[in-house]
């Protein structure tokens, strides 16, 4: 069993723009069960002639049983269509677009605190599981490989980057999770490594941070106290300078905590394989799982 | 987007949050004629998106207008280094005169947003006028802290008890608590990531009032405030960041650098400053191309590396997801041919047209060095350290 999607992902794709409707391709080609698309107006018609269209996402649930939606609608609009999944009752909520104001996300968090859905990002790649063929977002499909090691990253690329390195390595993947690179978003990094610790398809962990915030070491403490699998991290932005945003609204250095070299000792502490080089993520696995 | 003290008053003026009096200037004539219309003792404050000016010279206190003419013309026209700034230093385009408080007590209080409990976070301290860092690191039993609720906002008894907390003056409790709430708003209304009084002060007939101003106003919300969008001083970023800022590029001129970084997504441009780092050639600047650069972009990207003075030494790492590897190649070319680079340039490419892109490069003429991947990129620039002297 992979984590969070699978075979029984029935999707639903809300904003099919330029980029949406060339992720929602990609999603189908992969072979991803894609059951409803929402664009507003477009009512009546098929997306690629077979997934029908609907205007809100209410009326696609109720006609598809849609259990999983992912957003590509331009950021201004991100809060009102995660709003709009979660009043639907879907399960899992993925919100690719970045930009997202801040404020949003604070209101949005609240607003889903005690709701059964679970939100992951905003700002984030999405998610994939290769042996059921199940992707969420925007990770490539063609540099994954099924296997036995959870990915969970705040990053994008880099994300891509541990993958190709796990794969150069002879190892492949149960589920990669994209959190997200914003200051507030859905589900965490200790969220993700509660399910990888509780999934059988899941041998080993890798986990990807960077710079900014503590989530890291709400991570390490939480795999000292609940994590048997073998961990490797690596944090991105050893080199970054305080006070300057690395692109990613989450990523910068305001406070000691936000280190990476205070990350790196509390991961260290709590006794995961911290690589101090991102290029070293699959030598590190492979030695670690003695593979 | 930083935004000037001058700017920020404003802001506070406009909801109700007690500030001295004070007005901008952009000539030293004009500055003594508000010190003459403030009619006593004034502070010249230049303005500038940078902390650390009143450690160099930044901000003088002076007790006439003619005195106020002086600093002003001294200050104008000049660029300003302080430790937060690089070596080229700030221009000073315009001064603010406010006038001089009798001050009785120094606070100091801020809003941000903290991630980690998703909401805005407003943080109090009796140690005005110090860094708040410092406070924290050792008098951290000086600091208050109160989470205001994401859908109520902060309410008034929270501000009351940050208020006690301070300590004010008893005369001085409803004017502060009203001033937290006012400051909460002005957080809230405005989109900002930054609200920071230091110093709040009490003057010696308490009154409290925020002698500082500093805002900053969240880029992703900017949209929905088109005002203060207009704010924006592209003037006081770093010339080649002022560039970047116009393709729309997310560029970080970084200081001591030797290697120009040219990388899609925030989290491998990290990663791969850092093996650049490790490889004992420190990066440049942190450049994000993103997903959806268009041909353009791209060879501006590599022009704004190309102009950096420091860089020896290119490395393009690209993982294409949404990005065309030949689109990112094609750039490279055009933009390196334009400018008659001749720097070594390491580039691994994977991802969408991988295959593409690294035929346009080898077949361009450049001095073109591939790498299979983040470690042979490291490889790579090693070598290419040796060959060029391991100068360092």
């Amino acid at each position: 069993m992979a984590i969070l999607v699978g075979s029984e992902t029935r999707l639903l794709v809300q904003g099919l723009g330029r980029d949406g409707s060339f992720q929602a391709s990609r999603t189908r080609e992969y072979g991803t069960n894609m059951v409803a698309a929402v664009h507003p107006g477009r009512d009546g018609q098929k997306f690629e002639d077979e997934v029908p269209y609907f205007s809100t996402v209410a009326n696609a649930v109720e006609q598809t049983g849609a259990n999983t939606g992912v957003i590509f609608v331009p950021a201004p609009f991100a809060m009102d269509a995660i709003i709009e999944q979660v009043d639907a009752g879907i399960e899992l909520v993925v919100c690719i677009s970045e930009g997202v104001p801040v404020l949003d996300m604070v209101k949005v968090m609240e607003y889903i605190k005690d709701k059964p859905t679970r939100l992951i990002g905003s700002n984030c790649p999405g998610l994939l599981s290769p042996a059921s063929k199940a992707k969420v977002g925007i990770v490539p499909g063609n540099i994954v490989r099924p296997g036995n090691v959870g990915v969970v990253s705040r990053s994008g690329t880099l994300t891509y980057e541990a993958i190709a390195q796990l794969v150069q390595h002879g190892m492949g993947q149960s589920t990669c999770v994209g959190i997200g690179g914003d200051p507030v978003h859905g589900t965490t990094f200790t969220d993700v490594l509660e399910l990888f610790q509780a999934d059988d398809e899941t041998e080993a962990i890798v986990l990807i941070g960077e710079i900014g915030g503590i989530r890291e070491q709400l991570a390490a403490d939480y795999i000292r106290e609940h994590v048997t699998k073998p961990v490797v991290a690596a944090i991105a932005g050893q080199s970054a300078p305080a006070g300057k945003r690395m692109g990613h609204a989450g990523a910068i250095v305001t406070g000691k905590a936000a280190l990476a070299s205070e990350k790196n000792k509390a991961l260290s502490e709590a006794g995961v394989h911290v690589v101090e080089s991102p290029a070293m993520i699959g030598a590190k696995m492979k030695e670690v799982l003695g593979s | 987007m930083n935004i000037h003290e001058y700017q920020a008053k404003q802001i506070l003026d406009d909801f109700g949050v007690p500030t001295p009096h004070a007005e901008v200037a952009s000539t030293a004539a004009e500055a003594k004629e508000i010190a003459a219309r403030i009619g006593r003792r004034v502070v010249v404050k230049a303005q500038v998106h940078a902390g650390g000016r009143g450690k160099v010279g930044g901000v003088k206190l002076v007790n006439t207008p003619e005195e106020a003419e002086q600093v002003a013309a001294s200050l104008l026209g000049s660029r300003l280094v302080t430790n937060q700034t690089g070596a080229n230093g700030v221009p000073v385009e315009k001064v603010m005169i406010a006038e001089a408080l009798d001050i009785k007590d120094e606070l100091y209080i801020s809003i941000v947003i903290d991630g980690d409990i998703g909401a805005p976070v407003l943080m109090a301290s009796t140690e005005g006028g110090m860094e708040i860092e410092e406070v924290a690191e050792y008098s951290p039993e000086k600091i208050f802290r109160v989470a205001g609720d994401p859908l109520i906002g902060l309410t008034t008894y929270h501000a009351r008890d940050i208020a006690l907390a301070l300590e004010v003056p008893a005369g001085a409790l409803r004017a502060t608590t009203k001033l937290i709430t006012d400051l909460y708003r002005v957080f809230i209304e405005n989109d900002c990531s930054l609200v920071e009084i230091n110093p709040l002060v009490i003057t010696q007939d308490d009154q409290i009032i925020a002698l500082d101003a500093k805002i900053n106003l969240e880029d992703d919300a900017l949209f929905r405030h088109p005002e203060l969008a207009k704010l924006r001083d592209s003037n006081q970023l770093d010339p080649l960041e002022q560039r970047a800022d116009k393709a729309d590029l997310a560029y970080v001129k970084l200081e001591g650098g030797r290697v120009g970084c040219m990388v899609n997504g925030a989290g491998l441009a990290m990663a791969t400053m850092d093996i650049a780092n490790a490889a004992g050639a420190p990066p440049a600047n942190f450049l994000d191309i993103g997903g959806s650069a268009d041909q353009g972009q791209i060879e501006e990207a590599f022009k704004i590396i190309m102009a950096d003075d420091d860089v020896e030494m290119i490395l393009v790492n690209l993982f294409a997801g949404i990005a065309r590897s030949d689109v990112v190649a094609e750039g490279i070319v055009a933009a390196a041919k334009e400018t008659n680079a001749t720097l070594p340039i390491v580039v691994a490419m994977r991802g969408t047209n991988a295959e593409k892109g690294i035929k346009i490069l080898a077949g361009s003429g450049l001095n073109i060095t591939g790498a299979p991947d983040l470690a042979g990129a490291t490889v790579a620039i090693k070598q290419k350290l040796q060959e060029m002297g391991g100068s360092n």
